[in-house]
């Protein structure tokens, strides 16, 4: 059975269509990548799963559940998932160890000592356990988004959701950050993630997705998307992110 | 992406309309229940107030029908005396805490005696209670009989409010000036814009749009405390009242000026909440 199953999906903006019946399976241990330009529905369509946004159309299932019904608890849902975003979002007024310790406390009854003694764990793991105790402004963008990605682990999710996770860093940050999803990919960790490092995402991905307008317009293993994409607009869209690398 | 592919075209599939249905009901249950527990509320406690023991009593002396009518022609022309107080007020108090404020912000060394005084003229006007200051200025100023001074009760009390206010508005205003965010005012000084050039057209405007909702609120306060200048002998809303009150031993004058007190200040209140909310959606939220 897939993990996450997402049936006709719409969503508009003032009178705009962000996605246009977007369908799409992520099946246990899958990582699926998504691509396309700015304002192509990628991100818009990572916050609809984690109920950041409401459908205006479709279906969301997780682990067989129907997420977008109305009456469900967001809360509940959102326990299950593990979200990133581009900038962070740590909270500044909290050290790295509270940072990532909230949740698992707060939401998940976990006991502070267990609860410490697993972010402990978690940031030697990622090669962060000097910065316990540091607060996130002392820390560098690639240390800020591994704290990140060690809080939406903490909480054991069963879905990571990484939303352009890089692309507020520099080239060289950029690669400890994507040690770290390789790591998880090895772990067994499911994932979407949305991304515009296109050697990383061919290395890493299962499955990727070009979405274009809206609509999810191809989908396939990334040898296949990568080589020999079947609709134009993807090869357009791939020949120009190549070239802008060039420059 | 501007050009958009000739895609789907969507129909609301019967999954959607039953969704929105459902929400429509949630919606409706909601506000069934909040006009039932509202009513509920409303009922009990004008059944505990009409039932006390006192409540003829009370009635007569604060709720009479009779002596509502009697006292607002007067109460009404005082309240207008209000009205005239605050809106001479409001803009002094606003140029006064923005100069107050921006002098604070200041850094250069040579202005320090001006801070130090604009400090001064912050702490000692909070700490003062506004009563205070309008007994010193009212009774005090005249008192003095410098040439210039006026000698009108109620220009006193807008110089007594100004003063009083204005301590607390150029709090909020540097507050706001020190909320934008320092890469701000580092992106405009190396434009070349001046410290005064920053201030004005990189940092005020962001700092004002921040301090809306709490400038609003020292108004709100402010609305109602012009009836304190009714100490000094202004035939203001709450004088009136009084004269009428002590005059026929009835209350009602008092619930007639606190009724157009509050009539004053809701707009204000529900205004400040349109802001917030304006801001609220405009950050996405």
């Amino acid at each position: 059975m897939s993990l996450l199953t997402i049936e006709g999906v719409w969503k508009n903006f003032h009178g705009h269509s962000v996605l246009r019946g977007i369908d799409l399976e992520v099946r246990p241990h899958e990582v699926v990548s998504l691509i396309g330009a700015s304002g192509s529905g990628k991100s818009t369509l990572l916050r609809c799963v984690n109920l950041l946004e409401t459908v205006d159309d479709g279906t969301i299932l997780l682990e067989g559940r129907d997420v977008t019904d109305p009456r469900v608890d967001v809360d509940e849902v959102r326990k299950r998932l593990g979200i990133v975003f581009q900038a962070f979002n740590l909270f500044p007024h909290m050290t790295v160890l509270d940072n990532i310790t909230l949740a698992p406390r707060q939401v998940h009854k976990v006991p502070r000592e267990r609860a410490e003694e697993e972010a402990h764990a978690l940031l030697t793991r990622f090669g962060l356990a000097h910065k316990a105790t540091s607060y996130p402004d002392q820390l560098s963008g690639g240390q800020q988004q591994r704290v990140a990605i060690i809080r939406a682990l903490a909480t054991q999710p069963r879905l990571m959701l990484l939303d352009e996770v890089t692309s507020a860093l520099d080239p060289v940050l950029v690669v400890e950050v994507l040690e770290i999803i390789r790591e998880l990919k090895q772990s067994g960790m499911t994932m979407i993630l949305t991304t515009h490092e296109m050697g990383f995402c061919r290395d890493i991905s299962d499955t990727v997705c070009f979405l274009d307008g809206g609509v999810l317009l191809e989908k396939g293993p990334p040898e296949k998307i990568f080589s020999d994409p079947d609709e134009a607009r993807t090869r357009d869209f791939l020949r120009s992110v190549l070239e802008a690398r060039r420059l | 992406m501007t050009d958009m592919p000739a895609g789907p075209v969507w129909v609301k599939s019967e999954r959607q309309v039953e969704r929105e249905r459902v929400r429509r009901a949630r919606a409706r249950r909601s506000a069934s229940i909040a006009t039932a527990s509202t009513v509920v509320f409303a009922v009990l406690v004008g059944w505990v107030v009409t039932n006390s023991p006192g409540w003829p009593r009370v009635q007569d002396t604060f709720f009479n029908p009779e002596h509502f009518a009697r006292a607002l022609p007067d109460v009404i022309s005082g309240f207008w005396l209000n009205v005239k107080i605050f809106l001479f007020a409001e803009p002094l108090i606003l140029v006064v805490g923005l100069l107050v404020a921006l002098v604070r912000s200041t850094r250069t060394a040579a202005l320090f005696p001006v801070r130090a005084l604009a400090t001064l003229y912050v702490d000692t006007f909070r700490g003062v209670p506004t009563l205070l200051v309008i007994y010193m200025v009212g009774f005090g100023l005249p008192a003095l009989r410098l040439q210039g001074i006026p000698t009108d009760l109620t220009a006193l009390g807008v110089i007594a409010l100004t003063l009083s206010y204005g301590a607390y508005v150029a709090e909020v205003f540097r507050s706001g000036i020190e909320s934008v965010h320092p890469s701000q005012v580092a992106a405009a000084r190396s434009l070349g814009l001046s410290h005064g050039k920053t201030m004005r057209f990189v940092v005020l405007p962001q700092a004002t749009r921040r301090v809306v909702p709490p400038l609003l609120n020292d108004f709100i306060s402010l609305q109602k405390d012009t009836a304190l200048v009714s100490t000094l002998g202004v035939l203001e809303a709450l004088r009136q009242a009084q004269i009428y009150a002590s005059g026929k031993f009835n209350y009602t004058a008092y619930l007639v000026a606190a009724l157009l007190f509050i009539l004053l200040t809701i707009p204000m209140a529900r205004f400040t909440d349109y802001l917030a909310e304006r801001t609220r959606r405009r950050r996405g939220a």
